[in-house]
């Protein structure tokens, strides 16, 4: 298995999802402590769905793919669906060879992502 | 034969092939390589002398107080200072820092002053943070100007008789960066401030003379040249430790121990509880000796060279950017770059793949990163197994690194 997948390359160099929303419902940001990279991911909601979601942020091409795969997963789809994802549905898609040293910048996107939608659920 | 070329024989990892390719060990900034002198120092010493130091009253206890107190003569003939009370062992750079942090941190007061340096590695910042939130103490720090060098005029204003404790690196771990820290102490010292400097990137690189510096503390790894883990050294000035109160209490460090207080030992015991990292120590000296053969001033000589090289084939490939003194002969063993539109963790695991062990992302520097506006770096830094040839393998990689994402 490839150190970086035809599926992370395509994605870091051509993000579907990457961008930010001008009036959010949910948001959330994290640090990865490996690096110091930032990953913000803004979502808008309707009818229970997660209508809209985009990431944004300057970090390595694993947690760029992550980012992207993963709102790719969870837009118009319920918004509970975020929380029963982990970062396994996440390294299926990525198909790349992910070192132990590398699983933060799998998961931070997913850690963001289910941190914001937590917030607006408590609120 | 160049240096490297002939010690390369010395170390026994560098035969390894890392993914398919003859390892290129350029992370030696963040943990030397072992000479197969240390490694056996440290074996014989576990297959024939060990036992704990200073009260084994039997053959072996004596021979390994002799082989650790060896050690400690050792390391105070290699920096130059002038007697052996003033080298406490300890952990590594950090704990000696933590060490100096605490036990002059009891000595201030609020509204006194700490300096220190916007590229300082965390080692160097968080203990004066931590005394700092203890002792009411205000945190200073000496900018970055853009080539890399502080900014000493800053320095000189932010001096006053509030300043207590100046600590900065002799050469920075990102930037390579040689600080004036003879010059840092004499101003120091005019306003009656102490000054630390860490010496982790520096003793393993260059010659060092630590009374000639005129510092009061002076702080480096084992493990960083060419020693084992677990070891480090703490220089005090003897006058500076004799009025300092230990950092940290339990046996060792005590002369005598009554239930409710307790006499403290003589210098340099005094600041070593507990049973210390006595196998570290020996192979620490073997360490001293193997980089005492070569010559430091023939080391930097070599690593100066490799610095260069480095710096002349990055320079010109398209999208790389180079950090810190443009001239060379400012720098440390350290190369800091980064590729355009490439995450440092990235270049560093594409890098890996072709054998090449580099160093990626903030480098434990984070203030400095904000400073310099990124995220985080590559990083080469060399040792004196480090050849031209792998300087070139380096250029290449990093020049094919565009294709490869």
């Amino acid at each position: 298995m490839a150190l970086y997948s035809n599926v992370i390359r395509d994605r870091f160099r051509r993000p579907r999802f990457r961008g930010m929303l001008e009036r959010p419902d949910v948001a959330g940001e994290d640090v990865n402590p490996l690096c110091g990279d930032r990953v913000r991911i803004q979502g808008r909601l309707a009818d229970g769905r997660l209508a809209e979601a985009r990431w944004s942020g300057d970090c390595c091409a694993i947690s760029a793919a992550s980012a992207d795969l993963l709102l790719e997963m969870v837009q118009g789809q319920p918004a509970g669906l975020a929380g029963e994802l982990t970062p396994a549905s996440l390294l299926e898609r990525l198909d790349s060879d992910i070192r132990p040293s590398r699983m933060k910048c799998v998961a931070l996107p997913l850690t963001v992502l289910q941190g914001a939608l937590k917030k607006e659920a408590t609120r | 034969m160049s240096m490297g070329e002939k010690c390369r024989r010395d170390f026994p990892i560098l035969s390894r092939i890392v993914n398919g390719h003859p390892l290129v060990y350029l992370d030696s900034a963040a943990s030397s390589q072992k000479p197969v002198a240390v490694i056996e120092a440290v074996q014989r010493y576990y297959e024939t002398n060990h036992a704990n130091v200073h009260r084994s009253i039997h053959t072996l206890g004596e021979e390994a107080t002799e082989r650790y107190e060896g050690a400690r003569d050792a390391v105070r003939a290699f920096i130059g200072a002038r007697s052996r009370e003033e080298i406490i062992f300890t952990r590594g750079t950090t704990d000696g820092i933590n060490l100096v942090a605490q036990a002059v941190g009891r000595t201030l007061a609020p509204g006194d002053e700490i300096i220190v340096t916007e590229m300082e590695h965390h080692s160097n910042l968080i203990p004066w943070q931590m005394a700092c939130r203890d002792h009411g103490t205000v945190l200073r720090a000496i900018p970055v100007v853009d080539e890399g060098y502080l900014d000493l005029d800053v320095f000189a204003r932010l001096l006053s008789p509030r300043t207590k404790v100046v600590a900065v690196a002799h050469v920075s771990n990102v930037l390579g960066t040689i600080n004036p820290v003879a010059q840092i102490a004499e101003q120091a010292h005019r306003v009656g401030a102490l000054v630390l400097v860490d010496g982790a990137q520096s003793v393993p690189h260059l010659p060092v003379d630590v009374a000639a510096l005129g510092v009061d503390f002076f702080a480096f790894s084992g493990h960083k040249m060419l020693g084992p883990t677990g070891i480090g050294v703490l220089y005090g000035r003897r006058e500076v430790l004799e009025r300092l109160e230990p950092a940290w209490g339990g046996g060792e460090m005590i002369k005598e121990v009554w239930i409710d207080h307790a006499q403290w030992n003589d210098l340099p015991w005094r600041f070593e509880p507990g049973t210390p990292p006595i196998a570290g120590a020996v192979g620490l000296h073997a360490a001293v000796e193997y980089l005492g053969k070569l010559g430091m001033s023939e080391v930097s000589a070599h690593e100066q060279a490799l610095t260069a090289a480095a710096m002349e084939a990055l320079a010109p490939i398209p999208g790389v950017t180079l950090y810190g003194p443009r001239n060379p002969q400012m720098k440390g063993a350290v190369l800091a770059f980064n590729v355009e539109g490439f995450h440092p963790h990235d270049g560093a695991a594409l890098l890996d793949q072709h054998g090449i062990a580099v160093r990626a992302g903030h480098h434990c520097a984070q203030p400095l990163m904000k400073r310099l506006g990124i995220v985080g770096t590559l990083r080469a830094s060399f040792s004196v197994h480090t050849t031209a040839a792998e300087i070139a393998r380096l250029a290449e990689a990093v020049a094919a690194l565009r294709s490869e994402l």
